[in-house]
């Protein structure tokens, strides 16, 4: 079929250049996996993940959308707020209030025919490994640091070697004021999140004496009231940063201190910034990072041309502060990255009716292991620590209990670092006889 | 679609990896738990240093106390909360003195100025260097970087001033009209 053949506007012109980049061999394609005649079959059966409906959401869900995707699912616990509305270009102003995955789904099914959208409004953390290992491909578009270490955890391990479904590479976007990143993990084989977490800038912070002692700017002032003032004279029991009047609080306070030092330029709508922490967000590098990350999702899902990941570069930084500058590199994986560094390895053969001692002894035993002053925990347990002295005190008559004693259960993970290997945490997974 | 298992495949062959995983349901320890305990077992405390934890499951939560034997404040017993959130360590754990002390860069809510548990901190820096940097504290307190005005200005103007009045505050007494905690251990 060629573009003379469809009135341009109809249904099939929309699918006319993306058909010509998924059934012909290009420059760039690898001819032992590229197969033209299967990839839009292949993908209309394909489930993928969106994380995230706000300014990189409403994107990438678009874009997915008319990349020929089918069959798409999206999380989010936001409902739509009125400032959303200048760049989450899904929501209306009748929407207000509702949730953020609902609407936006329901807007893309509406304006592309033929894909299902499946809405869940909820926190990523309310589904377990089950919910996703349903996907092939997890698209992120975050704000925040901690989700996307959570997720890239998950990913990382559900990763089972002798299951090839298991892999779900994830594509991760962000955005911070002019600047972003689109990246691909392949959970296990390249570098992950969290191996990249330094290039993450921790926020940037004032000294606390520059705050107590000689504010400069009006930032200063709103910090100080939000740091030291709030603390001080604890109006609200607990600092709620969508309570108008915890923020109206700290505005008057930081106010007045503003006043002292003839600084200008505290405001409401500065205080409101400052405490929560709000980059503006700018619609313009939302869509080139959310083009970016679905660009990656096509390239994976049809193999038409290489991808983030392999075999080299697997982050693309992206500024545009200054003109605009995007670089891409390889990101090297850590041997001691704690998720990714240490896949947990099988523990056979453990009897429960073992104490701990008779556990670490077991271990001290293992080839690859040869531990010699092992510190364990499990997920919310302290088994057994060698440092620091107090709290080896403290776990110490664990050692004579034994594993169901100290409600370890068959499949449990259990987390163990030895000085005698700084840089690396040994992941066990208990098998019992 | 992508095959990455055929690719692990291929890694695992030119890396001769022996690794191995198998599925079911797992309880894993979470990233920010997992290098607070690499952290905790690389922790050397010297003789002047100690911690409790007052709920031994969680790690993340924990007291520490500091007996300078040498410099201005020996004698004195400090201890600090530090809280450490599971954005650890992209974010620096959250450290607070518990008792109210006459120090330049501690402030009467036990709010301390170290520029590694604010401005200065990085992902790469650990639980260690935290606790080296509240040691120095007291061993070199710095009037450039007041928390506590007052006893910047003690300490700037008035070394030996400064130092008695350390003596009196850590004894319980007054200074500058201010009433401070008894620490003598
Ligand atoms: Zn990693």
């Amino acid at each position: 079929m060629t573009s003379d053949e469809v009135y341009p506007g109809s249904e099939p012109a929309r699918w006319v250049y993306l058909d010509r980049i998924r059934t012909r061999p290009g420059p760039f394609t690898n001819p032992d996996v590229f197969d033209g005649s299967a990839v839009a079959k292949a993908m209309e059966s394909m489930k993928v993940l969106v994380i995230g409906a706000g300014g990189l959401g409403c994107e990438i869900l678009k874009n997915l959308a008319l990349s020929g995707f089918k069959d798409i699912h999206v999380i989010d616990m936001d409902t739509i707020d009125i400032s959303n509305l200048n760049r989450q270009f899904l929501f209306r102003q009748a929407d207000v209030g509702k949730f953020k995955a609902e609407v936006a789904a329901a807007f893309v099914e509406k304006r592309v025919k033929g894909v299902k959208i499946t809405p869940h409004n909820c926190k990523i953390q309310n589904f377990d490994e089950d919910f996703y290992m349903q996907f092939q491909l997890v698209v992120c578009g975050l704000d925040s640091i901690e989700a996307r270490r959570w997720i890239n955890a998950t990913l990382v391990n559900m990763v089972d070697e002798d299951v090839e479904d298991s892999y779900k590479p994830l594509i991760d976007g962000g955005t911070e004021g002019f600047k972003g990143q689109a990246r691909v993990i392949l959970p296990t084989v390249t570098s992950c999140i969290e191996c990249q977490l330094d290039m993450h800038a921790p926020r940037a912070a004032v000294p606390l004496c520059t705050l107590a002692s000689i504010p400069r700017q009006p930032e200063h002032c709103i910090e100080w009231a939000h740091v030291i003032a709030w603390d001080k004279e604890k109006p609200f029991p607990t600092l709620d940063k969508d309570d108008p009047e915890h923020i109206t609080w700290l505005y008057q306070k930081a106010l007045a201190r503003a006043r002292e030092f003839n600084i200008p330029g505290v405001t409401y709508s500065l205080t409101q910034g400052v405490v929560k922490n709000i980059i503006p967000a700018i619609a313009a590098t939302n869509s080139v990072i959310a083009a970016a990350c679905c660009n990656e999702a096509l390239k994976i899902a049809s193999n038409c041309a290489p991808f983030l990941g392999f075999p080299d570069d697997n982050y693309m930084m992206y500024s545009g502060n200054d003109s605009i500058y995007t670089y891409t590199f390889k990101h090297e994986r850590k041997d001691d990255c704690p998720v990714c560094g240490q896949q947990a390895r099988p523990l056979p053969n453990v009897d429960p009716a073992w104490t701990l001692r008779e556990l670490l002894d077991s271990l001290a035993e293992r080839p690859e292991a040869q531990l010699k002053k092992p510190s364990v925990r499990a997920e919310g347990k302290t088994l057994y620590m060698q440092s620091p002295p107090g709290l080896e005190a403290q776990t110490r008559p664990n050692l004579d209990k034994t594993l169901t004693e100290l409600g370890l259960v068959d499949g449990q993970e259990i987390a163990v670092t030895d000085p005698a290997f700084a840089t690396v945490t040994f992941k066990f997974r208990l098998r019992f006889k | 679609m992508l095959k990455i298992w055929s690719m692990k495949k291929e890694q695992q062959k030119a890396e001769n990896a022996d690794s191995a995983a198998t599925g079911g349901k797992k309880k894993k320890v979470t990233a920010a738990q997992l290098r607070v305990q690499k952290d905790l077992s690389e922790l050397s405390l010297g003789s002047t240093m100690s911690t409790e934890f007052p709920d031994p499951d969680n790690i993340l939560s924990f007291i520490l106390y500091i007996e300078p034997d040498e410099g201005m404040y020996k004698g004195g017993r400090f201890s600090f909360t530090f809280n450490i959130t599971p954005s650890f360590p992209h974010e620096p754990p959250k450290v607070q003195c518990r008792e109210k002390i006459y120090h330049p860069n501690i402030d009467l809510e036990g709010k301390v100025c170290l520029n590694i548990l604010r401005e200065d901190w990085k992902p790469v820096l650990n639980l260690n260097a935290v606790i080296v940097g509240l040691q120095f504290l007291f061993l070199e307190p710095n009037a450039s970087d007041p928390l506590n005005k007052e006893a910047a200005e003690d300490l700037r103007n008035n070394r030996e001033g400064f130092k008695r009045n350390v003596r009196q505050a850590m004894a319980g007494g007054t200074v500058r009209g201010e009433t401070y905690e008894r620490v003598l251990a």
